[in-house]
């Protein structure tokens, strides 16, 4: 029977139909097959109950806490291994090692303090901390429930929310048009402090721009970087700082960039 | 050395935001393929100090399937260490899907209120008697939720593969509900059947 061999060739996409893995294109080939064919329809059926049954059911583990703490252990905010004025001293640099390695108070107290001098003398540029973190917010606002403080692509509803939770007024701009949706808004807290993040969207990329009075090192030109495969995107203007984080494209985020910032500048100067 | 450390600190730092979140994910797929806690415990912080070691030359895309990726091959090293017969060869994925014979039972089996019965514990049974491939191809579809892509890239073979495997998991995991279950079940399948073999001709 030519209708079994042509089933068999839809086993497969009966899968990636209830997976959600198949283009339009498809879609509609199998849905036109499925409602003409009563086998396929059932073999359908069977395979979303199946899903379903798994997805209800507990089958996802949450790490127990001890091994949670014994993986955070791995990577504590971690003292240098060796102290500033120690390295250039073979035998002392020695001392400093096993005695880090013995894992006292004592030496976790020392390797803080060192830590904390190394940092005060050799600040890392705050550009780059400021990029991990907002990266990092980026990230964290991307897990479930994260996203969005206040979810609504009404630009009039955005931006009122953000008032008495900040010290500015961010301006909250309606890209829709441009290919930009906007989502909503979020406080965020970067380096302590509150920052609002203002949620945009392009296809299924979700674009954080957070905004705030200081936010880094000011940069009158726009600063681009990459951040554990984040597009970054900082610049001031009119006294706020932006920072733009999206796994958008680089020379999307650009064009996003680019879009914000003609429609900051005043109508008339340019 | 000083701006070694630093640079340590930072990266440990950065390593953690982008990593600890998939904790859970990585923690279940160790436990499907290691069977016991303690070993899966192992498992999950090998991985991390892997995954902690080479995340310079992480670029992407998703950090998800990268540490999955490396817990997949931390397990497959220590059962190829302990010289257990964990790791089958890819007997079944030669087998042609059209001679398994799981999808001849009768049709209008009401499958969703069987399944919804299933406790989750006899789910979690059939999904370990399952044979490695299909197993961990299942675990990565429905549990970690990734992509057809992101499996193939953590199983190692193409999109086509991954597909015959799911289809093959659950056809399995369907025909051991069946058999495990068979006596209570089946018994009110006839009801809503429609007649074996129809033609219909719906538009097509």
């Amino acid at each position: 029977m030519s209708v079994t061999t042509h089933c068999t060739d839809y086993e497969t996409l009966l899968h990636a139909l209830a997976d959600g893995e198949l283009d339009a294109g498809h879609v509609r080939d199998v849905d036109a097959h499925v409602a003409g064919c009563a086998d396929c329809a059932a073999k359908l059926k069977a395979i979303r109950a199946l899903r379903e049954a798994m997805a209800g059911s507990s089958l996802k583990e949450a790490a127990p806490a001890h091994l949670r703490s014994r993986i955070e252990a791995l990577f504590p905010a971690p003292a240098p291994l060796v102290a500033p004025a120690a390295a250039k001293e073979g035998p002392i640099s020695r001392w400093w090692r096993s005695f880090l390695g013995g894992f006292s108070v004592g030496a976790a107290l020392s390797a803080a303090v060192a830590a904390m001098l190394v940092i005060g003398i050799f600040g890392p540029d705050p550009n780059q901390q400021v990029a991990d973190e907002v990266v990092s917010a980026h990230i964290r606002s991307l897990q479930a429930g994260h996203l969005m403080d206040v979810e609504t692509s009404d630009q009039h509803t955005v931006k009122p929310w953000f008032n008495g939770k900040l010290d500015v007024a961010p301006p909250v701009i309606d890209l829709t048009a441009q290919g930009f949706t906007l989502l909503g808004g979020r406080l965020d807290y970067i380096d302590g402090e509150p920052v609002a993040s203002v949620i945009y969207q392009r296809r299924k990329h979700v674009i954080n721009l957070f905004v705030a009075q200081r936010l880094g090192a000011a940069r009158a030109s726009i600063m681009s970087k990459t951040v554990q495969g984040y597009n970054v995107r900082h610049w001031t203007e009119q006294g706020l700082d932006f920072w733009a984080v999206s796994d958008l494209a680089g020379d999307e985020l650009d064009e996003f960039v680019q879009k914000i910032s003609a429609s900051l500048r005043p109508t008339g100067s340019s | 050395m000083t701006g070694e450390a630093n640079v340590e600190q930072e990266r440990a730092r950065r390593f953690r935001d982008a990593a600890l979140p998939y904790l859970d994910d990585v923690y279940t797929l160790a436990r499907y393929l290691m069977r016991n806690p303690a070993d899966a415990e192992d498992a999950v912080q090998e991985c991390y100090l892997r995954a902690l070691r080479h995340f310079d030359s992480y670029r992407g895309p998703a950090m998800k399937p990268w540490l999955l990726t490396i817990l997949k091959n931390v397990c497959y090293a220590e059962f190829a260490r302990r010289g257990k017969q964990e790791v089958p060869t890819d007997f079944s994925d030669a087998e042609p899907a059209a001679a398994d014979p799981v999808w001849q039972e009768p049709q209008a089996t009401p499958e969703s209120a069987m399944l919804r019965r299933q406790d989750d514990a006899t789910i979690r049974r059939l999904v370990d008697a399952l044979p490695a491939p299909f197993r961990d191809t299942i675990v990565l579809r429905e549990i970690n939720d990734l992509s057809y892509q992101e499996i193939a890239e953590v199983a190692g073979v193409p999109v086509g593969t991954v597909m015959s495997r799911l289809a093959r998991a659950r056809a399995m995991l369907r025909a051991a509900w069946n058999s495990s279950n068979g006596a209570a079940a089946p018994v009110q399948m006839a009801a809503q059947a429609a007649p074996q073999g129809t033609s219909r001709s719906v538009s097509s």
